[in-house]
Order: C-alpha cells, then sequence, then structure tokens
C-alpha cells in the first residue's frame, strides 16, 4: 500500500518518517490497523527477542502476522483507551537504552508518543511512520474538548457544537491539533465540509 | 564590551588542595550580595598579566543559593597559556580581581528523573555547585568521579563523606576504572548523564552511551577548550580600520579587546557562538577550534570564532 | 511621583482610557513610515525619563484594573495560568527578579524585607502584605509565578532552556494577541512560532534564538511588537474567540477612531539565575486611533504603515476585513510631509497636521 504524502506544512505540524531498526536494550511497538505493515518491514529477530508489541487493529487483520514475528511480549487490543494503562506500565518500567517505534493513525501516534514524553523519552528519539487514516485528534480551542478521527474540515465540534476550522498548528502535549471557530464574525455562514486533504 | 556587566570582588581565601589544584574564594568588593547561579555555571575571571590580559573561564563551585561568596578551583597548568599559573602565582588574598555574572553552558534538566554526573579530574568542580542544587531541591543523582591518584583528589573526602551512597571514587594509579557499559545498562527511563572531564573521557561516555541506544538529549558534557596559543599572526580589522598583532599567549579575541575594539562574546570557550565574526579576505589557513561552526562553514573560510581559533598565513581580514 | 490608578474596565462598558502623561510615553512601534518583522532586539537598560523603558517592569495608571482584570480571566478560565512541574524553580527566579525590581524602583509603592529565606512582601496598590518562606511554596496561597504574575501587569511566558532551544513550560497568559498558552504549552521557539507568516523564510527565528540563548544574567534585552484590536479588550484570546471575535464586526466609520486600537508590547527577556530559565514578560499598551493621531508624526506613519502593510501580516493580525474603513479614517490625517525617523513623538519639531477633515 502506497504511503500518503502529507502536503508540507507550518513547523509545528508533525512530520513522520519510515520505522528503522535500531540498537538498543528494549524495543517498544505501538501500532494501529495498517501501522502493522510498519512494523512487519521493520521487524528482525533479534529486535523480536527485546521487543514488546501492542497492536490495535481496529478491524485490520495483521494480528496473526505481528504475532508470528515472535515478539518477546505482544498485546492487542480494542482501543488506545483500553491499552493506555498497559503502555503507561510500560514506559514507566523502561530502562535507558529502550527505543520506541511507532506507526498508523496521527492520533495513536500522537498519543503514545505523549506517553513516551513523560516517562522522560525525548521526542526526537521516537520514531513514527504514518500508516492508514489521515484522520486527526483535535482539540476545540474553546471548551478543550478532544475528538478523535477528525476527518473533515469545518468540523462541528463533538462537545459544544461550534463549528471549528481544523488547524495544522499541532500540540504533542495535548497529541492533537487545534480547532477555532470559523463563523466568530459572521454567525452562521459556515462553509460546506470537505476532507482535510481534499 | 558587550554584555552584562562586570562584578567586582576581593579575594578572601586561597587554598592549596593538592599539588596541582588551588581553591579561591571571593567577595563583592565593598560588600553585598552576590548573584545567585545554577550549577553548572562558570565565571570568566580577568587577570592582568603585566601587559597581557587573560580572561579564563572557571565552574562555579560553592552553594548555588550562597550569595555571600563565590568558590572556584584552579588546576595549575604548566604547559597552557598561563591563566593558571598566574592565579596560582600572583593571586593572594586582598587581591581586587573582576568577574563575569555566572553563564551556564552546562545546566542540568530539571525534568529528569535521575541525574548521573561522570567527572573526571579537575571536571569535578561543576559538580560541587549542581551537587548542591540537587540536595536542595530533591531529586536522585549519582556521581562517578575518577582521579590520578588519592593525593590528587580534589574534594573526595567532602564527597564520601557526606554523600556515601551517591559518591562513587576511582584511582587511576590503583587500577580503578568506571565500568561505564554495566552502569549505563538498566538505569530508569529519563535519566540524564552529564561528563566533565578531558575531551577522550567526554567522547568515550558520548560514543558508549550511543551505542547503547541513549538519546543525544539525555547526555550533557561541557569541555572547556582552554584556549591554545600559537604562533603569532597579523588580522585587519575592516570595521575599525586597524591592523592588530595577536601574539603567542593570547587569543584573537584577547587581541582585539586589547586594541581597543569592541568585539563581542560570551562564553570566551568556542561554545556559545557569541563572537561569531565574517572573514572578508584571507590568504593561509584557518585553525578552528570551536564547537559552534559546523565542518561546513569550517571549509568555507567564510567565519571564524575569535576566542579560541586561529589563523596561519599572509593576511587576513576581519569583519569588525 | 504618585502615580494615580484608573478605575476602568477592559470588557464590557471599556471605560479604559489613556491620560495625557499615557498618551505621552505610549510605545509607538514603528521607527519608519513602513514595517516589516526583524530581528529587532536591543539591551533593555534603561530609558529616557517617564518613558516605559526606565523601569525594568514599568507600572503605570493602568495597574489596578489590569489586575483586576486578570484576575477574572483566571477565575474563569485557570488554564491560562500553567507551570510545568519542573518550572517551580523558574517561578521563584520570577517572583524574586520582580519583587527586587519593583522595590528598587517604586519604592514608594512596593516593599520587600528580606532576612534569610523569611520574606515580606508589600503591594501597596492592591493593598497586599503577606510573609512567606523564600523556596516553600506551602507559604505562598498560589505557586511563585502565579502569585507575582497576578501583582505585575504584562503577560509572562517562562521558558526552560535545553537542547539549544527555548521551552514554553510556564506561563500566565490573560492578554494575548490571539495565541492560546494551553495549546502551545511545551513547544519550543521554532513551534510556537509555526503560524506567523514570513518571519520563518526570513531566518528571523533562527537568528533570534541564537540571541536568546546566549542572554546573561544581568543584561536583559528588549523588543517592541504590535497589533490592531477592536475596543481595549485585553483578553483577544482564542479561548473566547467566538465571544469576542464578533466586535470586530461593530465598527462604523464613526466609531472607527474609538473602537480600533493599536496595541503593543514591550516584550522583554531576562535570564534567571537558579533556574537557568528565561522569562519572556509581553507587556501590553492600548492606544485608540482617535489618541493616536493627536500626535502629528503618529498620524501621519500610522496612516502610510496600515496602507502598505503586507496583506499576509494584515490577515494574519487579524485585520484585513476592516483595513480599508482605517484608512479612511487615517487618510484624513496624512498631510503627506515627511516624518522624522526613529519611534518618539518629537512634538517640538515636528509640523503640525496641515490636513484635517471633520
Ligand atoms: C522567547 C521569547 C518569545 C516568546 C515566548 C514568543 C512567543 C510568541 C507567540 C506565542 C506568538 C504568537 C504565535 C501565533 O500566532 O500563535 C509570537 C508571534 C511573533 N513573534 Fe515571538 N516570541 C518570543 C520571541 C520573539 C523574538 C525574539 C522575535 C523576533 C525577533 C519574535 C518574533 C515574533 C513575530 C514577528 C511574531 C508575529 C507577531 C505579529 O505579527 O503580531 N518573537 N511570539
Ligand atoms: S565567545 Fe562563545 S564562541 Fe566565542
Amino acid at each position: 500500500m502506497s504511503k500518503f504524502e502529507f502536503p508540507t506544512s507550518i513547523i509545528s505540524r508533525p512530520v513522520y518518517g519510515t520505522l528503522e531498526p535500531r540498537d538498543g536494550s528494549a524495543h517498544l511497538m505501538i501500532a494501529d490497523a495498517t501501522g502493522a505493515q510498519a512494523i512487519l518491514d521493520v521487524a528482525t529477530p533479534d529486535m523480536m527477542a527485546k521487543a514488546h508489541i501492542i497492536y490495535i487493529p481496529k478491524g485490520a487483520e495483521f494480528g496473526h502476522r505481528l504475532r508470528a514475528l515472535n515478539p518477546a511480549q505482544y498485546y492487542e487490543g480494542p482501543s488506545y483507551a483500553a491499552a493506555e494503562q498497559r503502555i503507561a506500565k510500560a514506559f514507566g518500567d523502561a530502562k535507558m537504552g529502550l527505543q520506541v517505534y511507532l506507526s498508523g493513525s496521527e492520533g495513536v501516534m500522537g498519543q503514545a508518543q505523549h506517553a513516551a514524553m513523560q516517562a522522560g523519552v525525548p521526542h526526537t528519539a521516537i520514531q513514527t511512520e504514518h500508516r492508514g487514516s489521515t484522520a486527526r485528534r483535535m482539540q476545540c480551542v474553546h471548551c478543550k474538548g478532544i475528538t478523535e478521527d477528525v476527518a473533515t474540515d469545518p468540523f462541528q465540534c463533538s462537545h459544544c457544537g461550534l463549528h471549528l476550522f481544523v488547524r495544522d498548528h499541532y500540540s504533542r502535549r495535548l497529541a492533537a491539533y487545534q480547532g477555532v471557530n470559523i463563523d466568530a464574525e459572521d454567525p452562521g455562514n459556515v462553509p460546506e465540509a470537505k476532507g482535510i486533504y481534499e | 564590551m558587550s554584555g552584562a556587566q562586570k562584578i567586582a570582588v576581593t579575594v578572601t581565601a586561597v587554598v592549596p588542595l593538592n599539588d596541582l589544584v588551588t581553591r579561591f574564594e571571593f567577595r563583592r568588593t565593598g560588600g553585598g550580595l552576590l548573584p545567585t547561579f545554577s550549577g553548572g555555571a562558570h565565571t570568566v575571571v580577568e587577570m592582568r598579566d603585566g601587559d597581557t590580559p587573560r580572561m579564563n573561564p572557571y565552574s562555579l563551585m560553592s552553594d548555588p543559593m550562597d550569595q555571600t561568596s563565590y568558590a572556584i578551583s584552579v588546576r595549575r597548568d604548566d604547559v597552557g597559556r598561563g591563566g593558571s599559573l598566574f592565579m596560582h602565582n600572583n593571586v593572594a588574598v586582598g587581591d581586587e580581581m573582576v568577574i563575569s555574572n555566572p553563564v551556564n553552558l552546562f545546566s542540568l534538566d530539571l525534568r529528569a528523573k535521575k541525574q548521573l554526573f561522570i567527572a573526571g579530574g579537575i571536571g569535578i568542580t561543576p559538580f560541587l555547585a549542581q551537587i548542591k542544587q540537587m540536595e536542595r531541591l530533591g531529586g536522585r543523582w549519582e556521581l562517578h568521579y575518577t582521579c590520578r591518584s588519592e593525593a590528587l583528589g580534589s574534594y573526595v573526602d567532602e564527597l564520601t563523606t557526606q554523600h556515601p551512597n551517591e559518591a562513587n571514587v576511582y584511582y587511576d594509579d590503583q587500577d580503578q576504572r568506571i565500568d561505564l557499559k554495566a552502569l549505563l545498562d538498566g538505569q530508569p527511563i529519563g535519566t540524564h548523564i552529564y561528563v566533565c572531564g578531558p575531551k577522550g573521557m567526554i567522547d568515550w561516555v558520548r560514543n558508549t552511551a550511543a551505542a547503547e541506544g541513549w538519546p543525544r538529549e539525555g547526555i550533557h558534557y561541557e569541555e572547556f577548550l582552554a584556549p591554545q596559543s600559537g604562533k603569532p599572526f597579523e588580522v585587519k580589522l575592516a570595521i575599525s580600520n586597524k591592523v592588530i598583532q595577536v601574539g603567542e599567549q593570547e587569543s584573537l579575541l584577547e587581541a582585539m579587546e586589547r586594541s581597543g575594539v569592541d568585539a563581542p562574546y560570551l562564553c570566551r570557550g568556542g561554545a556559545c557562538g557569541q563572537c561569531e565574526t565574517r572573514v572578508i579576505d584571507y590568504t593561509g589557513n584557518f585553525i578552528h577550534r570551536d564547537h559552534w561552526l559546523d565542518d561546513a562553514e569550517h571549509a568555507s573560510g567564510e567565519k571564524i570564532m575569535p576566542c579560541v581559533s586561529r589563523f596561519e598565513g599572509k593576511t587576513l581580514v576581519l569583519d569588525r | 511621583m504618585t502615580l494615580q490608578f484608573n478605575d476602568e474596565t477592559f470588557r464590557d462598558d471599556y471605560s479604559f482610557h489613556n491620560s495625557d502623561r499615557a498618551l505621552k510615553r505610549f510605545p509607538f512601534p514603528f521607527h519608519e513610515d513602513s514595517y516589516m518583522y526583524s530581528v529587532n532586539m536591543e539591551q533593555h537598560q534603561g530609558g529616557p525619563a517617564d518613558s516605559i523603558y526606565e523601569k525594568r517592569f514599568d507600572v503605570d495608571e493602568h495597574y489596578v484594573s489590569e489586575m483586576r482584570d486578570r484576575a477574572m480571566v483566571l477565575a474563569d478560565d485557570p488554564l491560562r495560568c500553567q507551570s510545568l512541574p519542573h518550572m517551580t524553580l523558574a517561578g521563584w527566579d520570577l517572583l524574586e527578579l520582580i519583587m527586587v525590581s519593583k522595590s528598587e524602583d517604586y519604592p514608594d509603592l512596593f516593599e520587600l524585607h528580606r532576612d534569610g529565606d523569611q520574606w515580606r512582601w508589600v503591594n501597596k496598590p492592591m493593598g497586599i502584605d503577606d510573609s512567606f518562606t523564600f523556596l516553600d511554596e506551602a507559604t505562598l496561597p498560589y505557586g511563585p509565578m502565579e502569585y507575582i504574575t497576578r501583582q505585575t501587569q504584562g503577560d509572562f511566558c517562562v521558558l526552560d532552556q535545553r537542547d539549544d532551544n527555548l521551552w514554553m513550560d510556564a506561563g500566565t497568559i490573560t492578554t494575548q494577541a490571539d495565541w492560546s498558552l494551553d495549546f502551545d504549552l511545551g513547544m519550543n521557539f521554532f513551534e510556537w512560532h509555526a503560524p506567523v507568516p514570513m518571519a520563518h523564510e526570513k531566518g528571523i527565528f533562527v537568528r533570534a534564538l541564537k540571541f536568546l540563548l546566549n542572554i546573561q544574567q544581568g543584561a536583559p534585552a528588549r523588543r517592541l511588537n504590535w497589533t490592531l484590536t477592536v475596543n481595549p479588550l485585553l483578553d483577544t484570546s482564542p479561548e473566547n474567540y467566538h465571544k469576542w471575535g464578533i466586535q470586530k464586526t461593530s465598527m462604523t466609520p464613526e466609531t472607527v477612531g474609538a473602537k480600533q486600537h493599536l496595541r503593543v508590547e514591550l516584550q522583554t527577556f531576562f535570564r534567571l539565575p537558579r533556574s537557568n530559565a528565561l522569562v519572556f514578560p509581553i507587556r501590553c499598551y492600548l492606544c485608540s486611533f482617535q489618541d493616536l493621531t493627536k500626535t502629528p508624526k503618529w498620524a501621519r506613519r500610522l496612516h502610510r504603515v496600515i496602507r502598505d502593510l503586507p496583506d499576509e501580516l494584515a490577515t494574519y493580525k487579524g485585520f484585513i476585513d476592516n483595513r480599508p474603513m482605517m484608512l479612511d479614517y487615517l487618510s484624513q490625517f496624512d498631510d503627506g510631509l515627511p516624518t522624522s525617523l526613529g519611534i518618539w513623538p518629537d512634538l517640538d519639531t515636528e509640523p503640525a497636521l496641515q490636513k484635517r477633515l471633520i
């Protein structure tokens, strides 16, 4: 499957690379949906002997192939929220030398990156590779509610109902893009929603 | 002069610690408090060695919370340019000197889950202040300190009595070595390493940690490049319209200051970038000794850092 | 000097106003008849008597009312003041810097009595007299940064310095030009500046950052920045944009002079000693177009700057739609005469306006 090329944008907007194997004392790999493919591409038997894979399939069927890589630890769960405690524990127990690999949607990579940073891993040391959905995790700057999987712009806030322009300004701390009211100066004049990259 | 105001101080103590290292203590001349600082900061001490001005950076080793006095420790360097010799031979209690405001190019990352200090020889000095800061604010730390011999182990007694669990000392002459790989192995995530000592030691720590998968941001080092002497050379300063001679024992920056040219600086050690100067014309070779410019900039012949770098050749014209 | 404090509001009935003294010392930000982003930084070591540059932290007639407005903003939205855990020491640094500076610069208004770590702080305009233990958070009603910035005009970003960058890891931001601390918290210098047009391409941020990283203890620096705001509204936050944005459409040719305000930020930079962090106070000064145009040089220049500002900047600063109305108003004052260089009003030397409608 070919990868989506995000248009170049402002500096706060994350850019993603291609996972590559690195030396380290342990490897923590977190992926959702077709993000599994990036792990399959990078995995080596050496790495797998010290690897913990956390996978959120979201309907994709890569679970058996990831399991067949024979990682030291494997977990599959229904959602990021379900995996969150496990991820927090994995980072809490981790030692220096841990390598972090994230792949899949921006929302899942962003949240896992935040968990890693909280533990003390610098964000520049975390590898990311985007695969699959281009939908965004977005915070409404007005009510602060976060909405997952926002694919269109403008977007009506799922919490407060304001119509939001989905900016490219991105916060690693919130793992979210910013949504700002689009019709504040002309109430009711909301352009028709279309795909963010249309 | 650019930058902050200088501080006039009086030497209140000169304490020889061993054959090589002497501690100097300062109070503000005329009374009053000194600025606080953060662990890892240094001050630039100005010396008047006959006609030669000297400015050497020394780490502040006293308690950062103590504003009544500052302390530095100076290792005598018999082959260097003479700043440390001047301190050892000419500076006495009661002397008035001028020092800079504290500058920190080696500060603690206060987010760290644990601080791991690695010192070689006189490289212990910034850690003495950082340890006091950690003790005051709380937080995990550990020190690994190598010295040539017990006789040359500056501050070893103080460290091992006050911090028996955190301070680990290794003597070269007893064949004690830091087992670095073992030390790095198993450190909790969020640990930061700080290394201060000879260049070889810094490279060893950086390379070993990188090979063990430690991130670059977690490894902090400060390398005081002692501004090294070299052959005399001549420089034309285009803006000031002056031709000046840089002597063997002084840096290009010092020569500019001696000639009354207001040249910017901060670290005087090739680290901060403040003194970056554009080269207008040259015939000859640069001896770049800074950490600031990258390899391409060094090769370009377009920039020089006068605090540490020198020149050999026929003509050098600078935009200053 | 005894300062009279205005009793005024920055919301609802907008009773904010500038006295003649305030007008005279207003930091007009344009040193020539055009404007473009630049690395406009200089040392912050005082300035002309009674100018806003004179003191390290300028206190003026709006002090008490601005602090009242800040308290209201923080009560509505506590996320406007945040400090990541490793920034507490920098907060104490800031508290010390401000208390020492204000008690030295305004001894009739502020007093600081120190006995070791036992401190007593007296803020007469706000009726505060608190004793506390320095470096002990339990002895203050708020964290140290929040405590002191509730008593100091201007917004405050406190930047951690590491990895050759600055990180916005703490701040009190209630009078911002449409950016969110809550969102930008934790970003580095290039990231929080990401939305700014044109300046990245011009290399301004790379050079500015190099300069900032080198700011030394005892050697603060400063620069001016500006934007335009309809009504003297301090809290132009993205958080409340859905409430205040509509005010931009409320101007008419009759009211533009009174409602349209030039908003100037005096930005200063201080190294904080104990934490090696950097503090970035952003002090906001407001002045209506009708007050600004009383100074002939400023009247001429303001028209030319607003007229010739690139569209990218007018869009970013949020006034492109109102620009034609502003220009209609400002052009009445511009008689085409040349202006002297520099920001000062030069009232004695600049000729009176030759042309004046109304
Ligand atoms: C470290 C201190 C600084 C902080 C915390 C800071 C913060 C900010 C923030 C939050 C914005 C708004 C960005 C947005 O639209 O979301 C901004 C805008 C801007 N900043 Fe800074 N800044 C700092 C220093 C500087 C310096 C030194 C310069 C240049 C010399 C600079 C130039 C600008 C410019 C040109 C804008 C656009 C402003 C406008 O057009 O209204 N900043 N800054
Ligand atoms: S003075 Fe710092 S690099 Fe020269």
